[in-house]
């Protein structure tokens, strides 16, 4: 781990770096997997004001530059409107709050592409069993509890994948606001040793050794959770 | 007409890629015989910056308008090309840019890639705080939980990291957002070299100033090709030719004066 891989800097800390990566990544996916659903019910709702809501939502998000909406939790949320999702007075509230801010950005943004994801599942669904269900007297909430969303996520298993690597690849951005996550510790590797593209070479492998597994992962898990229909 | 949204597509097309092939042509190179190219900040205020209009100003690009002129070009032979920090050894190594005056510190892992002509201007880490700020007087008052901003990954925000654990460290991409972030009262003072900090401060005069004494020492130099010594002798006696005839002082007091930093003796630049 105190091997030093370049002058002055360790695998520990690299590992460090990605580990804060996988963090993001993980509690975004999360939160971006409820939100997108919810969303993607929205869509769905036979309301139509949710449904505008839903619309509205995912073509604004999914549009917007991402480094924008993390600029904006930074400077809009935080210092703006004073929402750092932290105690100020804390010996670490500014990592924290850069931490949590940059969840709530991926969180948001991805949500958006979840969102379509999950509708496009639905739709692989023939009209018939909605209709049945319905016919059966099962509410909107239900059809989709019991009916729609369980078949729909089996269907959308590996294009999910996709956007969790999207999702894994766009924390980087996060350096913009200073978390210290793997694209920070690359700066300041090619800031000390300008060794451009070892550097370069060491991270873009680390990513390809996170997102490889993930793809051929959900690769296989959507195989065999897929529907015959 | 099914083939009309086909035939824009086609034209949108050709208009994003025309721009492409005619930049491809007059983009490579280091300059031809009428012309030299200089890499340098464009977005650092009293150092080098592209301003609106397109000209160029800062003490960087006074530098390297005297260097050019002493090598025999004209400003308006002189190419400008924006230098990122990540991308200045790059550079100069592809041959894209003659040399480069961009806050560029010497240093031992750089002087592997390039070599340096200078110094030709001697700074180290400071602080800028609110004009109003009376806690933060130097160094040695960062305790406390205090919060300082400086660039992602840049030498100055790791020597906060490691010097001064006491201390909250914000990393943005930019400086403006550190100064952003200093207005708004997110942070207690930006951290980087006096003459960047300078740079801000002369922008807006009487809302921020710089506390304390430099606690580091960048020497910053104009980057060239490595082994090209003729260059570099010639370079260097352009900045010795800078440094004795005022011209050296005058740049300060232009771009630097206004953030009420008194000019320094100049550096004499190291032999090749």
């Amino acid at each position: 781990m105190n091997s030093e891989v370049l002058p002055g800097f360790t695998v520990g800390q690299i590992l460090e770096a990605f580990w804060t990566t996988i963090q993001l990544t993980v509690f975004s996916a999360v939160g971006a997997l409820i939100l997108g659903t919810v969303l993607a019910a929205m869509r769905l709702a036979p309301v139509p004001m949710l449904n505008w809501i839903g619309t509205t939502y995912v073509n604004i998000v999914r549009n917007t530059p991402l480094t924008l909406i993390i600029l904006f939790c930074s400077f809009g949320l935080a210092q703006t409107l004073g929402i750092t999702l932290v105690d100020f007075q804390s010996a670490t509230s500014i990592e924290d709050s850069n931490f949590r801010l940059a969840v709530l950005g991926f969180t948001v943004y991805t949500a958006a592409f979840v969102c379509e994801t999950v509708r496009s599942g639905v739709n692989t669904i023939p009209l018939g069993q909605a209709e049945a269900a319905r016919s059966l007297g099962l509410s909107f909430g239900q059809n989709l509890r019991v009916v729609l969303l369980p078949q729909a996520f089996r269907a959308v298993v590996a294009p999910l994948g996709s956007v969790l690597i999207a999702l894994t690849k766009n924390t980087t951005i996060a350096s913009a606001i200073g978390v210290a996550e793997a694209a920070l510790l690359m700066k300041e590797m090619i800031e000390n040793t300008a060794a451009l593209i070892t550097v370069g070479a060491i991270f873009a492998g680390g990513f390809i050794l996170l997102t490889l597994p993930t793809g051929l992962f959900f690769g296989w898990l959507g195989k065999r959770l897929a529907v015959a229909q | 007409m099914p083939s009309f949204p086909l035939r824009v597509a086609g034209a949108v097309a050709l208009a994003i890629a025309l721009p492409f092939a005619v930049s491809a042509c007059g983009g490579g190179g280091g300059g031809d015989e009428n012309s030299i190219v200089i890499g340098t900040k464009f977005d650092q205020p009293g150092l080098g910056l592209k301003n609106p209009d397109g000209k160029m100003s800062g003490f960087d690009v006074d530098v390297a308008t005297y260097v050019a002129k002493e090598l025999g070009y004209t400003p308006e032979q002189i190419e400008w090309k924006e230098s990122p920090s990540g991308q200045r050894e790059t550079l100069i190594q592809n041959d894209q840019v003659k040399m480069i005056a961009a806050t560029y510190s010497i240093t031992d892992a750089r002087k592997e890639k390039v070599a340096f002509a200078g110094p030709y201007l001697v700074t180290g880490q400071s602080l800028l705080v609110k004009a109003d700020n009376t806690d933060i007087t130097g160094a040695e008052s960062l305790q406390n939980n205090k919060k300082l901003c400086s660039v992602s990954g840049s030498t100055p925000a790791q020597r906060i990291k490691d010097k001064y654990p006491g201390v909250q460290l914000q990393q943005y991409d930019t400086y403006s957002a550190c100064i952003e972030a200093l207005k708004n009262g997110a942070v207690d003072a930006v951290t980087t070299d006096e003459v960047i900090l300078a740079g801000y401060a002369a922008q807006t005069p009487n809302t921020f100033k710089i506390v304390g004494k430099p606690f580091s020492e960048e020497n910053y130099g104009i980057g060239l090709k490595k082994d090209d010594t003729e260059l570099c002798t010639k370079v260097t006696d352009a900045l010795k030719k800078m440094e004795s005839d005022g011209a050296w002082k005058e740049a300060w007091d232009k771009n630097l004066g206004p953030a009420g930093l008194a000019a320094p003796a100049p550096p004499t630049p190291a032999a090749c």
